[in-house]
């Protein structure tokens, strides 16, 4: 059984413009000791899909399908109080903006102990050493002395560490990571995917890495979920993804990344502009900014399609490639383009 | 002509800039944001300018364009010292400025042709009122933007659309020189791409000089003709974008290039990282010679007594450190 199982999760926020379908029809499972990388750029779902398994979406949000299990309890209409056991306890998340994340008015060390405190049996005392050892073990100088600071006395990436070590302080089975390293220089994103691996392997939780960062993915992800516009529109291992892309949107977020072959010449961008969630099209979303789009991509939305047991995607060119090679069979009427 | 035959368009002499931070109730201490930097910026040429944050770039960046009066050194355009206020109001017509973060650094009370059309009455650039809007509709075709936007806001254009705007304004006054300060970090990926191609487009077509300030060194290594790296307001290296890349020769270069994440995971998990250790050191507390020498692991008792000179070891490529040419690996 999978550590954790999305299936068919739709989420809309209700506003005074219409419903957004933020996430439609999103599904995965994520196993034990694994990472899961979420790809996608600004509206595509990727954080409303960790919010949703959280269940601590806005006013405005709510989840409208799907389930969402964790060990197999279903969490999508579970009472507050089981919700509240899990999050922090079996599941944790640890957000963007490390400046913002934290309340000013507290000590490093209280609000550290407030989560052991809350989640565990342990006395003030045990919760003291408890959280002076998590300190230690994502690399914080000094733990006692850095106890009785305040966040502004603290750089960004050790407070992006602070924030790591209370969500790990009851040792979850589940780490979400929403961009965790977005905010951060380079050199200090670089020591903390390389902690983050360290604890994942050292502890052995799961990770939800939710990035709009391929390089970031390269280097932590064994999984990976490509999302556009509230659906998934390839998963797969990251190699596949990498050296095997089959969603045209995949494929030009590949081609448009500089590297060092490209210096000097042009790059190839997606054109165009992400899509308006209140007026989605009626077949591909992405297919108004597609190159390739034929006909039935602008009426039809495709079905996931698997191509082998590592890798699935959304998008009929593997349709018109497969046909094209005689690896699939047409049966009746044939409306492409 | 190849960039390095060109003639200088911008040179930079021992420029310094400090701030005065208060430190009680009447003592001030300087914050060496810029300390005794010097480069040159040819015709025609990207210059690259990377560095953690806090290092000083954009400081250098707004100090060119004495947004910052500039506490030491020298500014040179085109062969002359910008020194008056007439100098410095004649310079900003020939240098701008692309910004950030295209939400904050427009207007959101301005049309889009209010917006571009402001450099234009500012320098009195224009003669009429048709001739005002000729030149701003002529701006938003460079910059890929149709003459129905002219009387919109801000506000209902997308991220990638407003940094297109910003540009526009910018190439107003027809400037010679743009520094652009992180302009395609706030953008996604699929939108960087068509931005940093616009810049490729404007650059061959107006003739620009631009000083490409940014963190992510891909973007960096793409658009740069050579690249500088800074660290707690020194420059640190100076060579062309394939030599620092291929042979970055200052250890603090080194490890922060092997820092970038690379988009492809079989070089990933085969990339040895240096990573390095401890933060920034505040520019108020500043480490005594070598600026790197805390987070250094090649440090010796040199580095802690004087500054390292900032030299040319081979044809174009500068560094400042006093064990270049002892370590290798």
């Amino acid at each position: 059984m999978a550590l954790l199982e999305v299936s068919h999760l739709k989420t809309s926020f209700f506003t005074d413009a219409g419903e957004v379908k933020a996430v439609n029809d999103v599904s995965f499972t994520l196993d034990r000791g694994k990472v899961l990388g979420i790809v996608g750029e600004s509206g595509s779902g990727k954080s409303v899909t960790a919010y949703s398994i959280m269940q601590i979406l806005a006013g405005t949000g709510k989840i409208v399908g799907g389930s969402i299990k964790y060990n197999g309890t279903e969490l999508v209409g579970a009472s507050e109080k089981v919700m509240k056991n899990i999050r922090g306890n079996k599941i944790s998340i640890i957000f963007q903006d490390p400046m913002t994340s934290l309340n000013p008015t507290y000590t490093i060390g209280k609000q550290l102990m407030e989560a052991i405190l809350l989640h565990t049996d342990r006395d003030r005392k045990q919760a003291h050493d408890r959280a002076v050892e998590m300190l230690r073990l994502v690399n914080v100088n000094e733990p006692e002395r850095r106890m009785k600071q305040y966040p502004y006395e603290f750089s960004g990436g050790m407070r992006q560490r602070v924030m790591i070590a209370m969500a790990l302080a009851c040792e979850p089975d589940i780490l979400i990571a929403d961009e965790p390293t977005t905010a951060l220089d380079v050199t200090i994103q670089a020591q903390i995917l390389e902690l983050m691996g360290t604890l994942q392997e050292e502890l052995g939780m799961a990770i939800i890495m939710i990035t709009h960062d391929l390089g970031v993915v390269a280097q932590i992800c064994d999984e990976v979920v490509v999302m556009y516009a509230g659906s998934i529109c390839e998963q797969g291992t990251a190699d596949e993804i990498f050296y095997n892309p089959s969603h045209e949107y995949t494929k030009g977020l590949m081609r448009s990344i500089p590297t060092a072959e490209t210096a000097g010449t042009k790059l190839q961008p997606i054109t165009g502009t992400p899509i308006d969630l209140l007026n989605m099209p009626k077949g591909c979303p992405f297919a108004p900014r597609c190159d390739n789009a034929m006909k039935i991509c602008i009426n039809h939305r495709a079905e996931r399609m698997v191509l082998n047991e590592n890798h699935a995607a959304t998008c009929w060119m593997n349709v018109k490639q497969g046909v094209e090679s005689g690896e699939i069979e047409l049966e009746g009427g044939d409306d492409r383009g | 002509m190849t960039v390095a035959e060109k003639q200088s368009l911008i040179e930079v002499k021992h420029l310094k800039e400090y701030f005065n931070i208060n430190t009680g109730m009447i003592r001030t201490k300087p914050l060496k944001a810029v300390d005794d930097v010097s480069f040159t910026i040819k015709k025609g040429e990207t210059l690259g300018l990377v560095g953690e944050s806090g290092c000083g770039k954009t400081t250098v960046g707004r100090t060119i364009l004495h947004l910052y009066k500039p506490t030491d050194g020298e500014i040179i355009y085109e062969g002359k010292r910008i020194k008056s206020r007439e100098d410095i109001k004649n310079f900003r017509k020939k240098a701008t400025m692309v910004f950030q973060d295209p939400y904050s650094s427009l207007n959101p009370r301005m049309t889009v042709s209010d917006i571009i059309g402001e450099p234009l009455d500012v320098h009195k650039l224009t003669k009429n009122k048709k001739e005002r809007m000729e030149r701003i509709l002529e701006l938003m075709s460079y910059v890929g933007l149709n003459s129905e936007h002219a009387a919109r806001y801000a506000h209902e254009f997308s991220g990638g659309q407003r940094q297109r705007i910003g540009i526009a304004r910018s190439l107003a006054v027809n400037p010679d020189f743009i520094v652009c300060d992180e302009p395609v970090s706030a953008l996604d990926v699929s939108i960087q791409a068509q931005v940093i191609n616009m810049f490729d487009e404007l650059q061959e077509k107006l003739n620009l000089t631009y000083l490409f300030i940014a963190h992510d060194l891909l973007v960096v290594r793409h658009i740069s003709n050579r690249i500088a790296v800074m660290y707690l307001g020194r420059m640190v290296e100076l060579a062309p974008a394939a030599e620092i890349y291929d042979h970055p020769l200052h250890p603090y270069s080194k490890s922060l290039l092997s820092a970038v994440p690379v988009p492809d995971p079989k070089v990933a998990r085969a990339n040895k990282r240096i990573v390095l250790t401890g933060d920034i050191p505040s520019p108020l507390n500043a480490p005594s010679g070598c600026p790197f020498r805390t987070r250094c692991k090649y440090a010796t008792a040199k580095c802690a007594e004087s500054m390292p000179e900032f030299e040319e070891v081979s044809t174009g490529h500068f560094v400042a450190c006093h064990r270049v040419g002892e370590i290798n690996d």
